[in-house]
């Protein structure tokens, strides 16, 4: 320390480099410049804009009339609860899907790496591509699924303009683009549970079933943690392969918050599209923060 | 298993997997192959006649070559954003892994924030326009940024906490500062991640169509997935071309995938496993 004084009467630098930590916190600010001014600021404002009737270049303060708004209007409460059914929807199949070709990929299969690419392939490709393609694919007379059907006698569904359907078909598609992602995780999951407990369960005359409840489903359970958090964040702010295949329609039947947001901000509505950005960041944390410390807590507590 | 179950098994997986994935695939390259008229009844069948050069010609000259603008712009979008994340990307993550403190609990919890967060569209366009980047292919790649540091973040700090420490005083006491010891020491260290970052967020740039949509609208700013989106209600009737586009923009995935299948999966299921 008291050479540390001598020397600053002298040469600065040498001493204060000594001192310097080789991990300066300086070293967060590009990365937090940018996030804060260009994510962090607009989530705080949305808060403060979701209270006005906003054209971008001035506000009048309402209060909460955009949301009461949101909540009174039929097809923006519709797009509150199509944005849960359509999480939950697409997270259950790909959980229960993405578990089933993980373990159909970890056993012995043959072609297995045809089988992990093929299913896996679809995630890389751009949705809305994927969105055309299946809107083609499920058009209702001539689309390929539906000839199919009628191959083997069975009379295919409007996929896309039955109301009551629409908005399950694209979480079919959903699903269909995404469980390749949940199968590699499970994949990761599977692989990382040592073959002794197998072995040793078999010895202990454990059948395939009993092997699955008691071994692979609980110890591939931070897999299902990851694939449920990640398909859930995914699913609720799904956008794009809803709007690229059926803009929300029939009508309103398959519209989810995102697809509201974006309709609102077109028809220049600014205050109210962000007043349902407020509500979708609500929805999410309610839903991901109390689920991801249960599933966490639990995962401790074994 | 028994040998002729296994392979039985195995042809049945076969079977309907490529019914139910691979033949998607082929009904867009069929599709793109076939004239106007053909592609319009939508049917899964042979190309009567191949149109491949003359749908790729009129599917590149659409429009005074919007799909050629499009490519240059999303490849400049995904190099430029996708380098700045790696970089500053893994100066946080170096900094958070070695050094608790204060700061770094607020980082971790904002990386977390990032991670689960949607963005507030209508006020980051307000930002934009008051900083006057909105619109602007600048702007469009700081918002690439901003939204996929969460990620690179996690990634890379999970893998300094593989290098040893030793290293880094090792180089502090041969005299190298903080840029020093981090771009000449870790940062080459980090490659095998870095690699997976770069594979995984170029995937998801070069595919992001949202973001886009709401702050890169306008004709000289199109990327790939606008001009996809574009081309379905102006080809509305010709298949052929709008599935000649879908068939060009998933040959760039396809490269990526041959090539970096292992780090694609590394970096998606990191995590899965830290039970």
């Amino acid at each position: 320390m008291t050479l540390a004084t001598a020397a600053s009467g002298g040469r600065v630098s040498v001493p204060k480099r000594s001192i310097r930590t080789p991990y300066p916190t300086w070293f967060f600010l590009p990365a937090a410049v940018i996030y804060a001014v260009l994510f962090l600021f607009p989530t705080l404002a949305s808060l403060f804009f979701s209270m006005t009737r906003w054209t971008l270049f001035n506000w009048t303060f309402i209060g909460f009339d955009n949301f009461v708004q949101f909540f009174k209007e039929p097809f923006l409460v519709q797009g509150l609860v199509n944005t849960l059914i359509y999480a939950a929807v697409t997270s259950g199949l790909k959980v229960v899907l993405g578990l089933l070709f993980g373990m159909l990929l970890t056993s012995e299969i043959w072609a297995r790496d045809y089988l992990r690419s093929v299913v896996f392939f679809p995630v890389l490709v751009s949705t809305v591509g994927v969105g055309i393609t299946f809107t083609v694919l499920m058009h209702p007379t001539q689309g390929l699924i539906n000839e199919s059907l009628a191959l083997i006698g069975l009379p295919g569904p409007g996929w896309l303009t039955n109301p009551r359907l629409a908005l399950l078909s694209v979480a079919l598609v959903d699903v269909w683009k995404g469980v390749g992602l949940a199968t590699v995780i499970y994949i990761a999951g599977i692989v990382s549970i040592p073959r002794d407990y197998y072995e040793a369960a078999r010895i202990d005359g454990a059948d395939a079933v009993q092997r699955f409840w008691n071994i692979t489903l609980p110890l591939a359970r931070p897999a299902t943690v990851t694939v449920v958090l990640l398909s859930l964040i995914g699913g609720l702010r799904s956008f794009d392969l809803i709007w690229s295949m059926t803009r929300g329609g029939p009508g309103f039947t398959s519209d989810v918050i995102a697809s509201v947001i974006y309709k609102q901000y077109q028809a220049g509505f600014y205050g109210l599209s962000t007043a349902g950005n407020v509500v979708l960041f609500v929805m999410v944390a309610l839903i991901i923060v109390p689920l991801s410390i249960a599933l966490n807590r639990r995962e401790v507590a074994r | 298993m028994s040998p002729q179950r296994r392979y039985l098994s195995g042809l049945l997986a076969i079977l309907v997997s490529t019914v139910v994935f691979v033949i998607p695939f082929a009904f867009i390259l069929l599709t793109a192959l076939k004239d106007k008229k053909e592609s319009a009844l939508r049917s899964f069948s042979w190309p009567a006649s191949f149109h491949l050069w003359d749908n790729l010609v009129q599917v590149i000259q659409a429009r005074d070559y919007m799909l050629l603008t499009a490519f240059l712009n999303s490849t400049i979008l995904t190099v430029v954003s996708v380098t700045l994340m790696v970089v500053f990307g893994a100066m946080v993550g170096f900094v958070l892994q070695r050094r608790p403190s204060i700061w770094t609990s607020i980082a971790s919890f904002f990386v977390l924030v990032g991670l689960i967060m949607p963005p507030a569209v209508v006020p980051t366009i307000w930002v934009l326009q008051s900083l006057g980047l909105f619109k602007t292919l600048h702007g469009m790649i700081l918002i690439e940024v901003a939204y996929g540091l969460s990620f690179s973040i996690l990634l890379f700090r999970a893998f300094v906490a593989t290098i040893p420490r030793e290293l880094d005083e090792a180089a502090t006491i041969d005299g190298a500062g903080p840029l020093q010891l981090f771009f000449r020491i870790i940062l080459p260290l980090l490659k095998p991640v870095v690699v997976t970052v770069i594979v995984v967020q170029s995937v998801a740039i070069f595919n992001d169509f949202t973001n886009p949509l709401y702050y890169l609208p306008g004709k000289q700013n199109v990327t790939v997935q606008l001009t996809l989106y574009n081309f379905q209600s102006m080809f509305d009737t010709s298949y052929n071309l709008l599935f000649m586009n879908v068939l060009l923009i998933t040959i760039p995935p396809l490269i990526v995938f041959l090539f970096f299948n292992r780090q694609i999966v590394a970096g998606m299921t990191a995590g899965a496993v830290k039970g």
